[in-house]
């Protein structure tokens, strides 16, 4: 917690106009000057209930990489894979401010007792909003390490109360031509998918920020989920629907290149992707031209919360 | 043309190739290279993309001035001078493009040999690339991606080696000509190189493949008209002289 020393000139905080009151005054102001047209005093709201969407109460957690320096925050917000706005890991920053993050639904359907769609600021006041540290590692041999604010995935799988049946969890990401690039050659919308077993477990994040603040598009915003001890494109970014299932469901990278990526893509450094090793990353935490390579841990450092689920497994046939 | 001419050339030639490296040291200098948040693989794609661009460039003279004499015109006959010079920067940058891939990408720690040297550990940047020779010998023995790149640099190697004039006539121009016929090789390695890199869906090598496959055709194209205009017991002797305009 901050605490601020009160210089003498300063405003008593009791006559301050409350931030509230303030916006609520400015919004009147600004509706007033637009005539007050239907239209602006919809978009007027809408902007106030973003503007509520604050990741302002932070938990902190346990979840720490105290081995690693933290990645500076500019640096995680404009080194992004997110295809649908291009295919150069700086495109995501330069045009996904086309994307429309509110109002949002995440509709929740299939395989459970109670299918429903979230309204996104529901969603976003579900749970606590805890900061957890996570290693992140790319599929193409970089990594870096990033405060995510979310809260598991499992509060909300609990509330629709899966059917037994379910058995895997699908995510689709936003599709929409007109915020977005979508490049030809892929598949959209963008699928991806867990098991069950992955989907509940405390480690897998449905996440809104990072840094304490609410993510930025590039990142995925304004909700998505992330799976620490996978590959990065496993953890899907701008979810708008959650599917319980049923039999494996079809993801993206595995139906372009299922010899490359597999459907679990655990991070795991004995096991090659076809056209470089796994086995070393490029630590991407420091504006530098020499990063550090260190070694990929298996399943990127979580192996003892994770490494049960998967026992039994050849992990070389199911990568 | 006139040797003024061929000066003034040279000078824009060299310029012209050199742009790109000047503003990688530009990029390095002002600090906007380490601004990034992965210099290493904007150095990587930056001096891979030039390498196959300038090895294009070299390769398009040829056909530019065999379609610029097909429409009468004389004027770009010239360009044949600037051949070699303009397909050693393509070597030069296909160089730096190998050597980020061993100096930064595959784990070699160059803030530790600079470091050593200043120490007055000499062996300290052997021992460095002892430690990851390993990973790279890996790289080359299961990756084609790496197989095709590696191939195309030592074609390039090769025909660097013997670009100079003594050597040229040290091994005839007919053999040193055939030799350089493998710059095509090169050209389409890299390409496969590219190709081979990218994720499936992601199309980025499309325009050098594109531009390459225009040259081999109008390349393939004249060599058939040129032989098929040709009666056999000329041959020969056209060839030798054709050698000629390209030394």
């Amino acid at each position: 917690m901050l605490l601020l020393t009160r210089r003498e000139t300063e405003i008593p905080s009791s006559e301050i106009t409350p931030k509230a009151t303030y916006e609520a005054f400015e919004l009147n102001r600004r509706q007033l000057m637009k005539g007050l047209s239907a239209a602006g005093v919809a978009m007027a709201l809408t902007q106030k209930a973003r503007a509520e969407l604050k990741i302002d109460d932070l938990v902190a957690t346990q979840y720490m990489v105290p081995d690693r320096a933290t990645t500076p925050e500019q640096m995680a917000k404009s080194y992004n894979n997110f295809y649908e706005f291009g295919e150069e890991k700086s495109d995501p920053a330069k045009h996904a401010h086309t994307l429309v993050t509110y109002p949002w639904n995440v509709k929740v359907e299939g395989l459970v007792a109670k299918p429903r769609t979230f309204e996104f600021g529901e969603l976003f006041h579900l749970q606590p909003m805890q900061q957890r540290v996570y290693r992140f590692r790319c599929v193409e041999a970089w990594s870096m390490v990033i405060p995510w604010d979310g809260f598991p995935l499992s509060e909300l799988i609990k509330l629709v109360e899966p059917l037994p049946k379910a058995k895997f969890v699908q995510f689709l990401s936003l599709e929409n031509r007109k915020e977005e690039i979508l490049p030809f050659g892929i598949p959209w919308p963008y699928s991806e998918g867990l098991r069950m077993d992955e989907a509940m477990h405390p480690l897998t994040l449905l996440t809104f920020g990072s840094y304490g603040e609410t993510l930025a598009n590039q990142q995925g915003a304004p909700v998505r989920v992330i799976v620490p001890w996978k590959y990065g494109f496993k953890s899907p970014k701008s979810i708008v629907k959650i599917k319980f299932v049923e039999h494996m469901p079809p993801t993206t990278w595995n139906e372009l290149a299922p010899n490359e990526y597999g459907f679990y893509s655990n991070v795991n450094p004995q096991v090659d992707h076809p056209r470089w090793s796994q086995a070393h990353e490029r630590l991407l935490n420091a504006y530098t031209l020499f990063p550090k390579v260190v070694p990929t841990l298996m399943f990127n450092g979580y192996s003892d919360q994770v490494a049960s689920m998967y026992a039994g497994m050849n992990l070389r046939k199911d990568f | 043309m006139t040797q003024r001419q061929i000066l003034i050339g040279k000078t824009v030639a060299h310029a012209l190739c050199l742009i790109p490296a000047l503003d990688l040291v530009r990029m390095y200098r002002n600090g906007s290279l380490v601004a990034q948040a992965d210099p290493v693989n904007f150095i990587t794609h930056f001096t891979g993309d030039w390498a196959l661009w300038i090895l294009l460039a070299s390769l398009a003279i040829t056909p530019l001035c065999c379609l610029s004499q097909g429409v009468g015109w004389q004027g770009l006959n010239g360009l044949v001078r600037f051949r070699r010079m303009v397909g050693l920067y393509a070597f030069f940058y296909a160089t730096l493009h190998l050597l980020t891939y061993v100096l930064l990408f595959s784990g070699y720690n160059v803030p530790a040999a600079f470091a050593a040297l200043e120490a007055g550990r000499l062996l300290e940047p052997w021992r460095q690339l002892q430690m990851i020779w390993p990973t790279i010998l890996d790289d080359v023995q299961k990756r084609r991606f790496i197989q095709v790149g590696f191939a195309a640099w030592l074609i390039l190697l090769m025909l660097a080696a013997t670009s100079p004039r003594r050597v040229l006539k040290a091994i005839g121009g007919r053999n040193w000509q055939r030799l350089h016929r493998l710059v095509y090789l090169a050209g389409a390695l890299a390409c496969v190189h590219y190709w081979w890199l990218v994720k499936t869906g992601v199309r980025t090598p499309w325009k050098l493949t594109a531009v390459l496959t225009v040259l081999l055709g109008i390349r393939a194209a004249f060599g058939m008209r040129k032989r098929n205009s040709i009666p056999p017991d000329r041959r020969k002797k056209e060839n030798r002289e054709a050698t000629g305009v390209l030394t």
